[in-house]
């Protein structure tokens, strides 16, 4: 039962990042990719880590989607946009990329062949993961709060408004 | 300070106001400067000469030390004793008529001052050559005057063909000093002193007769005499020379500067009489100056190439006297040419002066009574020239001759050279004043000679005429020559009648037209002939094929800068990767995108190889 | 709860092939919106293959790596979509073949 969910999840989320990336309309796709991270959840879920489920719902398809959200909806994309992109989706450009991530998708399960092995099904809780992160992974927490300010940094200076010389002012 | 300090220091001290003053100065008062710088040495040198006469003592004067190098302290000192005394004489008193003389030739040019100052420079560097009591002081006058040749032969500086001749004047000589600067390192190394005397002395006792230092020594002495000179072969600067002002080539290239080789080996005579095989070198070396110079002159039309290759032939016979051991008479020579060669380069300037600028001898003609001073002076000079009986030329020819005839084994060979080359320059000279003088006048002048042309020429003429009669003090100098008394009377018989046959045949031939050579001239072989003759031998063309030619051959080849090729390969072999590395960075963040994966796909392949 | 029993090679493989799709995306797609999206899958991918490894030897590490995966996510994020208002208002294009000044 809880094989069959497992692979289920795995479809759905496959299917749904497949179709995220190959809309032309950026907000249809943040919906479908926003579902393929509700499937990853899933996948968090049934591998026996609820806490990481719940991030992953609460941050990547919360915060980090409702980024995204707000600035397609600030660009106003319009038809214009969609019609180059589907043209830049032409199959003729999706061979030499193709062939290259088929190839490096045949080296990694060529590599996961060597390590067979069952997941434990032994759930890990967010209290053993908060003793870890404070315990032997707390540099790692300083650094993640030290890139996260500069990041808060960063998007502040490129949100502002500069003066535009040689382009139209906005 | 003393008297003789003056000497040089008056045209020194004119030169340079003159150089300083060159654009303020009015022409009167560049004139009054540079003459009179010059006249006053005359004087002082007259009194010294004077003194000299009287005394008979050498005179010795130290101005300061010059350099003070552990054992080697060469001063401004001078050194005076009969052969200075006549050296001084000349420059000082041809120098003057000549400077007199240029008053009225210049006196048109906008370079007047710089004229002047160039000339009295001259001088000074010219009176330090001789009063040097070192090698190392006479070297700078050697170069001093060197460099005012360059200055004055491209005087007119605004045509390239006389900056080209400069040029040539200055490097050509520049060979024979190098080798002169080779030779006085030797001596000091050798000898551990160039104070002159003292070296002569220590030459005695330290270096055996015929020695390879001594014949080393004198070969690269003479080097220097030989270029500055403009003996075989290093010659060819003096014809092209005549690019300079008719009175620069009167003083620099006819009385004064050229003779300084003379002056050289006159000076270092007992170095070069430890050395016979050097003597035996000089003496043939003048012999065959005299022979190339002479047939080179019958063939010029320029007048003033005429007189700088008969200049080229008489020094060749002041050669044959030192070569011969006869060197009084070389320096007698020297006096004597002094103030005939000077008379016709000024006579010869006298007729350009007055002749448009015109330089071609057939171009002119039936000047005798139109140019009456001119033509005294030309055939006085040119009498003097092919040393006709009693005139200056015939004593001091004559006495060369007979030295070399005294001269055991080569001697008649070399006497019967020089012979030849009276016979050739009674020719060439006699031809030069029939079809100059004589003849249809092609040429009418537009002016006549002032009194600052026809004083000094008239001085000249006399000097000219007369001046086989002055006696040189020269005889504590050298040592005694072989008694010519004992040499046969037919030998003095010929001496005589050579260049009187010279003159008929030039008088049949260029003037009475009874003995007609156009048959000669006319075949091809004696157009040939002329031709050849005409361009010197053709040594410049033979120069400049062996020498000039292979070195801008080297050049042009150099120029390309072949080591570099090498780096240059290196450098343009970067600029080509980086153009490539360039054109990877299209700016597209898709392309670098993908071309991570390619890395990445490879990166992961090595790593699974590695693995398994 | 019960612990899930497929083989750890079949999440892997699901992890690899979303880490592909994402690639694949990066190479093809020119918006620069649908390339920080495929960065997203790939980061993702990247943490689904931590967690499965951490359940496998029943280790918290994994979901650290995951709790620093997400926040590296979202520093990159907040700073990618800055960049993309900047290009924006730069180039009047999101279109990142046209926006190649950087071109050597």
């Amino acid at each position: 039962m809880m094989e069959s969910l497992f692979y289920i999840a795995a479809v759905v989320a496959l299917s749904a990042t497949i179709l995220a990336l190959t809309r032309a309309n950026a907000a249809h796709a943040l919906i479908y990719l926003i579902v393929s991270l509700l499937a990853v959840a899933v996948l968090f879920f049934l591998l026996g880590a609820p806490f990481a489920a719940a991030l992953e719902i609460l941050i990547y398809a919360g915060a980090i989607m409702v980024l995204f959200v707000f600035v397609i909806m600030m660009l106003n994309l319009g038809e214009a946009g969609e019609e180059s992109e589907r043209k830049g989706l032409h199959p003729r450009n999706w061979i030499i990329p193709g062939i290259m991530t088929a190839l490096l998708f045949m080296e990694l399960v060529y590599a996961l062949e060597q390590v067979p092995a069952l997941t434990s099904g032994v759930a890990v809780s967010p209290k053993e993961v908060g003793i870890m992160l404070f315990g032997p992974y707390v540099l790692a927490v300083e650094l993640a709060s030290m890139l996260l300010m500069a990041g808060l940094v960063g998007a502040y200076h490129l949100g502002r408004r500069f003066n535009v010389r040689n382009v139209g002012s906005n | 300070m003393n008297s003789l300090s003056l000497i040089p220091a008056l045209p020194l001290v004119s030169a340079v106001l003159l150089m300083i003053g060159s654009a303020r100065l009015s022409k009167r008062v560049v004139a009054i400067f540079g003459v009179g710088s010059v006249g006053l040495s005359a004087l002082i040198v007259a009194s010294v000469a004077q003194d000299f006469l009287t005394t008979g003592e050498v005179q010795t004067a130290t101005l300061w030390a010059w350099i003070s190098v552990a054992n080697f302290t060469p001063g401004i000192a001078f050194y005076i004793d009969g052969l200075t005394v006549v050296m001084m004489s000349v420059i000082t008193g041809v120098g003057f008529l000549i400077h007199l003389y240029s008053v009225e030739f210049m006196e048109s040019d906008e370079s007047f001052a710089r004229y002047f100052s160039y000339m009295n420079l001259f001088v000074a560097a010219m009176l330090l050559l001789v009063m040097a009591d070192n090698l190392l002081l006479l070297y700078l006058g050697w170069e001093g005057v060197g460099v005012c040749s360059y200055l004055l032969v491209g005087f007119w500086y605004r045509d390239p063909n006389n900056g080209a001749a400069a040029r040539k004047a200055f490097v050509v000589t520049r060979i024979g000093d190098t080798a002169m600067a080779l030779g006085l390192f030797l001596l000091f190394t050798e000898l551990g002193t160039l104070q002159i005397q003292p070296l002569m002395a220590a030459a005695n006792v330290q270096w055996s007769g015929g020695g390879t230092l001594p014949v080393l020594a004198t070969a690269l002495l003479l080097g220097g005499a030989v270029g500055k000179s403009a003996q075989l072969p290093l010659h060819t600067w003096l014809p092209d020379a005549m690019a300079g002002p008719t009175p620069v080539s009167a003083l620099i290239h006819a009385a004064t500067m050229v003779t300084a080789g003379v002056y050289l080996i006159a000076r270092t005579h007992e170095l070069f009489l430890l050395a016979p095989a050097t003597m035996q070198a000089i003496a043939w070396l003048g012999v065959a100056t005299v022979l190339l110079a002479a047939f080179a002159a019958l063939a010029q039309n320029d007048i003033k190439r005429i007189l700088a290759y008969s200049t080229i032939s008489q020094i060749g016979y002041m050669f044959l006297a030192l070569g011969v051991g006869a060197f009084s008479a070389g320096i007698f020579h020297l006096m004597t040419h002094a103030f005939f060669k000077a008379l016709l380069f000024l006579g010869a300037g006298a007729v350009i002066h007055c002749l448009h600028h015109e330089h071609n001898i057939f171009k002119m003609g039936g000047l005798r009574t139109r140019l009456p001073v001119v033509f005294a002076s030309f055939l006085i000079g040119s009498a003097a020239l092919a040393a006709l009986p009693f005139t200056s030329g015939f004593y001091s020819k004559d006495s060369i001759l007979l030295a070399a005839w005294a001269l055991p084994d080569i001697g008649p060979i070399l006497w019967a050279g020089g012979l030849l080359g009276a016979l050739i320059t009674a020719i060439y000279s006699f031809r030069l004043v029939f079809i100059v003088f004589f003849g249809e006048a092609n040429t009418e002048p537009d002016k006549q000679v002032g009194w600052k042309i026809a004083v000094p020429l008239m001085v000249l003429c006399v000097l000219a005429a007369f001046g086989g009669w002055i006696g040189q003090p020269l005889s504590e100098v050298f040592p005694a020559t072989a008694d010519f008394h004992n040499v046969a009377h037919s030998v003095e018989y010929i001496g005589i009648a050579i260049p009187l046959i010279g003159l008929l045949i030039a008088y049949l031939v260029f003037l009475g037209g009874q003995l007609s050579v156009s048959k000669l001239t006319d075949s091809s072989l004696g157009k040939a002939l002329q031709n050849f003759w005409r361009d010197g031998w053709r040594l410049d063309a033979l120069y400049h094929n062996l020498l000039v030619r292979p070195f801008t051959g080297l050049a042009r080849l150099c120029r390309n800068e072949p080591v570099d090729i090498f780096y240059n390969s290196i450098v343009s072999f970067l600029r080509w990767s980086h153009r490539g590395l360039v054109s990877l960075q299209t700016g597209e963040l898709r392309w670098y995108a993908t071309t991570m994966v390619f890395g990445l796909l490879l990166l992961v392949a090595i790593m699974l190889r590695n693995a398994s | 709860m019960g612990g899930l029993q497929v083989p750890l090679e079949h999440v892997q493989v699901l992890a690899a092939l979303l880490f592909s799709c994402g690639l694949l995306g990066l190479m093809l797609r020119r918006n620069i919106i649908f390339m920080l999206m495929s960065l997203e899958v790939m980061l993702n991918s990247a943490a689904l293959a931590f967690v499965a490894a951490g359940a496998k030897w029943a280790e918290a590490d994994g979901q650290v790596i995951f709790l620093l995966i997400l926040s590296v996510a979202a520093a990159e994020i907040s700073v990618g979509l800055g960049l993309v208002l900047q290009i924006q208002r730069r180039f009047k294009t999101l279109d990142m073949d046209s926006a190649n000044r950087l071109r050597g």
